[in-house]
């Protein structure tokens, strides 16, 4: 099977359209989300429950022109909305849906994940930096440093999990979780001893809304503070790019908790694992993330990098120590 | 001592002429008042006296009703003294008559209230001074008019008193080929007292020092009356138009202006 | 987070904030000289929605002003209705009836929760938490109705007359806003305070956040929440007292912090406390007219006077000059943001620029009254 030309075109095509339809849906789930959350209907005009809205936004978006305004970088700032979908999309070859359902199983994808995530943020540096606006360029600024100290914690709690796990390659990762919840990594009992990897799961998940910029971190797009950010010279496609990019991160990131933490197509009562779970778990951890945004207020960039720095690196160093102590010694 | 007391006292020190004047004029009321409410006492102890004995006269059969009519009267008329003696602002008045109807009628011997009384509006232009206006129907109570070189002043003596600039209102009299720049100065710690410091200067040369540096608020407010009404303060550090655009050279409140 | 500014000064930048951007509510623009993110430097920018409503009284009758007053702080455009309409009752030495003074106390109470309500929402949509506002505008929205009913408009009310009030008030507007107080009271524990003031987030936001002294309150002529939550108990319906008020119970909220927190929590009392205000009026509503006799054309003496009400943003001043006409012969509307906002750029100095756009946010500005 390997060999044969239809695999690669399949999970091409396959993963192009989940991923557009998930760019697209996601928009109206978090505007039917949010609705509901502010006791309104959401939208409602464009077909069944508003449920062709994204295609009306859509059309609506590609007839606008996209405005070039003077004096910014040109090829940039053309570049960096490409650059923010491109990645994301990217992604997705290495993320195991299930036994099989894989693009391409490479040993090292969760490395490859981390390293495609961190083309993502450049995308906001240089559309940032090429708007030639200065509330782009703060919110460059903020983002780059905001994924740098977001980052760090995150990796090391995936180092975690490797050493647990014994593997980088997602499918191992998945494939050593099977069999009801309590094999999961988030309640892994190694040696019949606790392994306390909710407080992983804890940091990796705060860690992923700040690595995808939603509320209450998202820096970056502060509307009240900065316009939309990097986002603020932005018309047509360029802004829909980057939109899309957003929810197709987020779809990752519940990806990627889903694999490392949540046992990937695994049932919770190890019956029927398939690719069905594995979507369930992603849209919960999705909706979860809406209904954060929906509920807090947004945090302060210092007090963000502070709470990276001086609370999730030392908490995940140590909970990398305290791992290593349990694997080693009991 | 009042604060309104206080205050008017503090003020007159920009006044040498009215201080001296008034000392002596308030040092006369007082010993008049005295003798107005001793004479007052008299004569409503003879009223009572004279009620008691046209009661008893009556009385025999309907002594009730005689005592009844004639109780209710007295404190009524101690309101009247009350609402005379004016300038009390509502609340303190409110307490007072709470108080003096409380009190016996001999104790109205001490200086009915600690207020200044209300000026007398002057005859003709009015002199520079300070004016105690009645609150309830001015808004405010004191009333001060002085040359435009005295508004500093004036500010900084409210200023160590503890007061805030509400509010810079420029007017323009054309008739009289004047323009009036009004303070209003106002406390927030509790005493109630209300200043207003005005000052004129002449249309053709509309220029009052700057106040900006005791009241930072001032700044606002002044360069609003600056560019409305043209008024030069002298020594503001940005006297450029606020709600006019940047670039306005007319003002707008100026009772000439046509656009 | 206030650090001592150390740069050179080509190493700042000048940020335009507004006059349109989301955090200035309104067509506010403040020049903010930036290092980095913190503000060297903050100068507003007023005068984008300025209509000189002053020279507009000049040029009418003091009735014909009457519609220009909600069209300054439209969100609590009762107390403006008030403000002006106690001058011109002050000039001419007009007596309101009794039941006219209740109806306007509790309608303008009314219009302070609904301006401090759309204040709260706003406030933390500025903090980037968008439901809050959603559940405030629900509430207000019962306010709106209630209003609407008895002045006939929703947002620029143009309801009292010089003497009383324009109509009565009926038995639907009673039990309405009776049903309306029991409804609040159950939704500001668990739909504000429980998710919002509570929020960790939130209270990191703005616990030390914008702290305004006393000394500056006084010199910048601060009034209104900005000025109780910088400790000072002043409001002038307590301290001032005019219409009903020295007759009903209320508190004064204060609060001794002087940061955003101290401003946000006045607020809210506030709401509550304006709630016991309506209660107590509708208690105590006395019968008879609700509009005294007024000749139809006004010609007070000459005269100057001032009138203060407390709008929900502070102290409304009118100064009112007459020379014996049938119109102001000069009306000087003292707007309490003005001067609350007057103090934004020496407090904001050092501030960063997230933390000095909550501290706009908690001065509760309200453009078209600064500009007027």
């Amino acid at each position: 099977m390997e060999t044969s030309i239809w695999r690669p075109i399949l999970f091409l095509v396959g993963i192009m359209a989940f991923a557009g339809v998930n760019a697209a849906w996601l928009g109206w789930c978090e505007r039917k989300g949010a609705g509901h959350i502010q006791r309104r209907i959401g939208p409602k005009e464009v077909g069944p429950y508003g449920l062709w809205q994204p295609l009306a936004d859509g059309i609506k978006l590609m007839t606008k022109q996209l405005l070039v305004p003077q004096g910014v970088d040109g090829i940039l700032f053309r570049v960096a909305p490409v650059l923010m979908m491109i990645p994301a999309i990217t992604s997705m070859v290495a993320i195991p849906f299930s036994e099989g359902l894989q693009a391409r199983a490479i040993d090292l994808s969760v490395l490859l994940i981390f390293a495609l995530a961190s083309i993502g943020m450049m995308a906001i540096l240089l559309g940032g930096w090429a708007s030639n606006n200065k509330y782009s360029l703060i919110s460059a600024a903020r983002s780059v440093s905001q994924n740098i100290a977001y980052e760090i914690p995150m990796l090391i709690t995936v180092i975690t999990i490797v050493m647990v796990s014994g593997s980088m390659n997602m499918e191992e990762i998945a494939k050593d979780q099977m069999g009801g919840f309590w094999h999961w990594n988030i309640f892994r009992v190694e040696n019949g001893t606790f392994l306390y990897m909710w407080i992983s799961f804890l940091i990796f998940f705060i860690c992923s809304v700040a690595e995808t910029n939603r509320a209450p971190f998202d820096m970056a797009e502060a509307e009240s503070e900065l316009v939309a950010g990097h986002m603020t010279e932005y018309s047509s496609m360029g802004f829909g790019l980057f939109m899309m990019g957003e929810y197709l991160n987020i779809v990752v990131g519940a990806c990627l908790t889903t694999v490392l933490f949540l046992g990937g197509w695994d049932c919770p009562l190890g019956l029927l694992p398939g690719v069905w779970w594995f979507l369930l778990k992603i849209y919960i951890l999705i909706f979860s993330f809406i209904w954060i945004r929906w509920t807090y207020p947004r945090t302060q960039i210092y007090k963000l990098l502070n709470l990276s720095w001086k609370v999730l690196i030392p908490f995940s160093l140590v909970n990398l120590l305290v791992t290593a102590v349990f694997l080693k010694v009991f | 001592m009042s604060i309104l007391r206080e205050t008017k006292w503090a003020l007159l020190e920009l006044f040498p002429e009215q201080k001296a004047g008034e000392a002596d004029a308030e040092k006369a009321a007082r010993e008049k008042a005295k003798a107005d409410a001793l004479a007052k006492i008299e004569a409503e102890a003879k009223a009572k006296a004279e009620a008691e004995a046209k009661a008893k006269a009556k009385s025999e059969g309907k002594e009730g009703e005689a005592a009844s009519s004639d109780s209710p009267k007295k404190p009524s008329k101690v309101q009247e003294t009350a609402a005379e003696s004016a300038s009390v602002d509502l609340a303190a008045k409110v307490k007072g008559e709470a108080a003096k109807q409380a009190a016996p009628v001999e104790e109205i011997e001490e200086p009915e209230s600690d207020e200044p009384p209300i000026s007398l509006e002057p005859e003709g232009a009015r002199p520079y001074g300070v004016m105690v206006r009645s609150y309830a129907a001015r808004g405010y109570h004191l009333d001060v008019f002085c040359a435009p070189d005295q508004v500093v002043a004036a500010a900084e003596l409210l200023d160590g008193a503890g007061f805030s600039l509400e509010a810079v209102t420029g007017v323009d009299w054309i008739k009289e080929e004047q323009l009036e720049v009004v303070y209003d100065y106002n406390r927030t710690d509790g005493q109630l007292c209300r200043v207003a410091v005005r000052t004129r200067v002449p249309r053709s040369a509309p220029e009052v020092p700057t106040v900006s540096h005791i009241f930072s608020g001032a700044n606002w407010h002044e360069r609003e009356t600056h560019e409305f009404f043209g008024i030069v303060f002298q020594g503001h550090p940005y006297l450029v138009p606020l709600l006019l655009p940047e670039d306005a050279d007319f003002h707008p409140l100026l009772k000439d202006f046509t656009p | 987070m206030t650090v001592p500014i150390q740069c050179a000064p080509d190493e700042t930048f000048v940020l335009n904030l507004g006059p349109q951007h989301p955090a200035t509510h309104g067509v506010l623009r403040v020049k903010l000289t930036m290092d980095g993110e913190y503000v060297v430097k903050a100068e507003p920018v007023l005068g984008y929605i300025h209509r000189m409503h002053e020279k507009m009284a000049e040029s009418g009758t003091f009735a014909q002003f009457m519609g220009n007053t909600p069209r300054m702080d439209y969100l609590s455009a009762l107390s403006y209705n008030q403000g002006y309409v106690m001058a011109v009752e002050r000039a001419a030495g007009i007596q309101v009836p009794e039941r006219a003074e209740y109806i306007r106390t509790i309608t303008v109470e009314l219009n302070r929760i609904s301006s401090h309500l759309l204040w709260f929402g706003a406030f933390v949509l500025d903090l980037g938490g968008f439901t809050p506002l959603l559940y405030a505008f629900d509430d207000r929205e019962k306010i709106l109705d209630l209003l609407e009913h008895v002045t006939g408009s929703r947002l620029t009310y143009c309801y009292y007359r010089f003497g009383g009030v324009y109509n009565d008030i009926d038995d639907d507007f009673i039990t309405g806003t009776r049903a309306f107080i029991k409804r609040l009271r159950s939704r500001l524990p668990s739909q504000y305070h429980d998710l919002v003031t509570g929020n960790i987030i939130l209270i990191k936001r703005l616990k030390d956040i914008g702290i305004i002294s006393q000394e500056i309150c006084r010199k910048y002529g601060a009034t209104g929440p900005v000025l109780r939550g910088s400790g000072i108990k002043y409001d002038v319906r307590r301290n001032e007292p005019y219409s009903i008020y020295p007759e009903l119970k209320f508190d004064i909220p204060c609060y001794k912090e002087c940061d955003s927190m101290a401003r946000y929590m006045v607020r809210m009392d506030e709401i509550e406390q304006s709630l016991r205000i309506i209660e107590q009026a509708l208690d105590k509503l006395p019968g008879g007219p609700v509009q005294a006799k007024v000749p139809k054309t006004l010609k007070p003496a000459a005269v100057d006077c001032y009138a203060n009400v407390e709008a929900a943003r502070g102290s409304f001043g009118c100064r009112l000059v007459c020379d014996g006409d049938k119109g102001p012969y000069r009306l000087k509307l003292r707007s309490p943001t003005y001067s609350n906002l007057s103090l934004f750029g020496e407090v904001a100095e050092g501030m960063l620029l997230a933390d000095a756009l909550a501290f706009m946010g908690s001065l509760d500005l309200v453009i078209p009254e600064i500009d007027r």
